[in-house]
């Protein structure tokens, strides 16, 4: 009988392990396509596709704070297994990843307090987005 | 037994001969006949676009450091031939490229020289450097030869037999580069500008072409990608076929050059994010006229 307890609780923990990776994944897709959605018009208003708007701005800043809030705690031992373009530089070396996480941040704040008209959006926000360009370069595994 | 063995030594000398001669940098040299003539000024401003358009930091800057003027080289560059170490190319009088003259420097780019008359790999984007317009090259010169002298050389290429044979590139050479005459000036605007940009400092087509057995770009599919040399997924076709990127206005592609966002709001990545930080830093017309030259890429299907 002990036996048998024993057992179910060691598959419910490796079933926790295995979902909570799951949900972490699931949790950060879900942070990077919020993002990328806010960020279509971001690109679209610096080439001058798009009339500048305010509100499109804060929306894409405040997206990209919202994702470095919760990022750093979203890639468990395990979530580098499954339908994941992360890489295993991430796992490897958590306290660049972070650091890296922690300046998008940085770089975000900055231009929350900087941004206040089309100009300073033009000279500030291309500083948050080099952001997205290195760590997909060292963090995410390209198309295949 | 013995005249045969004989007749086969006899052979291998001849055949050695032959090959030194063949690949010997001096004879492509006077085969082709380039002669630089590099009068004028140089123009500092436009060294600098040539740098960014050019990529060089993109390979030759010190890693783990964020200043990409600092060219230290080092960062390697995994290939299907090996591992490729980009050399020191700052201004440092031993260690980089401060004791070369602008001669040197044009062979180097132009011919994939060293002063010292060995062939430079490849990898080395010089089969489109080539193109390249003497003023371009001179500006760049001296442009680079402002920046931060960085010490210590890097490592030699960790290439396996027969890729380490240096000497063999001379046959490549004679296969995959054109030499064909260039201008003294570039291309100051217009479709012509986008064209000479993107074919020679842009060397777009060097990631963005797949590649036969020799490494050589295969011909008639330049420009629709293929597996990443690097060995990470695959570069894409910037055609204008349904494979490559029919659907993206040149704004879209300009956009791309100079920030790395798609259309969908994502980020490019992989080796494209590290062209981006160079593009990002050249002029918005160049960029402008690199996205247009990339929309009037006639549709090429690819190998997919």
């Amino acid at each position: 009988m002990a036996r048998k307890i024993l057992a179910v609780a060691m598959l419910c923990l490796c079933g926790a392990t295995v979902a909570l990776a799951q949900s972490a994944l699931d949790q950060r897709k879900a942070l990077m396509r919020t993002q990328g959605q806010a960020t279509g018009p971001v690109g679209r208003m610096l080439s001058g596709a798009e009339p500048f708007d305010m509100a499109k701005a804060q929306t894409a800043l405040d997206a990209y704070l919202n994702t470095t809030r919760q990022f750093r705690d979203l890639f468990p031992p395990g979530s580098d297994q499954g339908q994941t373009r992360a890489l295993p530089a991430i796992f490897e070396n958590r306290d660049a990843f972070n650091a890296a996480v922690a300046k998008f941040e940085a770089d975000a704040t900055a231009a929350k307090a900087a941004i206040k008209d089309e100009a300073t959006f033009k000279s500030e926000m291309p500083k948050v987005l080099a952001n997205c360009n290195s760590c997909h370069t060292t963090y995410r595994r390209p198309q295949q | 037994m013995g005249r045969f063995l004989q007749g086969l030594f006899w052979l291998a000398v001849i055949a050695a001969a032959l090959f030194w001669i063949v690949t010997s940098p001096q004879l492509f040299a006077a085969v082709y006949g380039r002669i630089y003539k590099f009068g004028g000024q140089a123009d500092l401003d436009n060294g600098k676009t040539i740098f960014w358009v050019g990529g060089c930091a993109s390979c030759h800057a010190t890693p783990n450091q964020e200043d990409r003027t600092r060219l230290g080289g080092g960062a390697p560059l995994p290939s299907p031939f090996g591992k490729f170490y980009p050399p020191n190319i700052s201004p440092h009088p031993r260690d980089g490229i401060g004791a070369w003259s602008v001669e040197d420097f044009a062979r180097a780019m132009t011919q994939g020289v060293s002063p010292d008359g060995r062939h430079y790999y490849p990898a080395f984007p010089y089969a489109s450097y080539e193109r390249m317009a003497e003023n371009d090259l001179r500006d760049l010169f001296a442009f680079i030869r402002t920046l931060p002298a960085v010490e210590g050389r890097t490592r030699d290429h960790d290439l396996p037999f027969p890729y380490n044979v240096r000497r063999t590139l001379g046959l490549w050479k004679w296969l995959y580069l054109a030499q064909d005459a260039v201008a003294v000036a570039a291309p100051s605007a217009g479709p012509e500008r986008g064209k000479y940009l993107v074919e020679g400092p842009g060397h777009c087509a060097e990631c963005h072409s797949p590649r036969n057995f020799l490494g050589g770009i295969v011909a008639g599919m330049r420009f629709t990608g293929g597996p990443d040399p690097e060995g990470k997924g695959t570069i894409p076709n910037i055609t204008q076929h349904e494979n490559g990127i029919r659907d993206y206005s040149a704004q879209d592609i300009a956009t791309i050059l100079s920030t790395g966002l798609k259309p969908d709001g994502d980020s490019v990545g992989g080796g494209m994010g590290l062209a981006v930080r160079s593009l990002s830093q050249a002029p918005k017309a160049d960029v402008e006229a690199m996205a247009n030259y990339v929309k009037s890429l006639p549709p090429a299907a690819g190998s997919r």
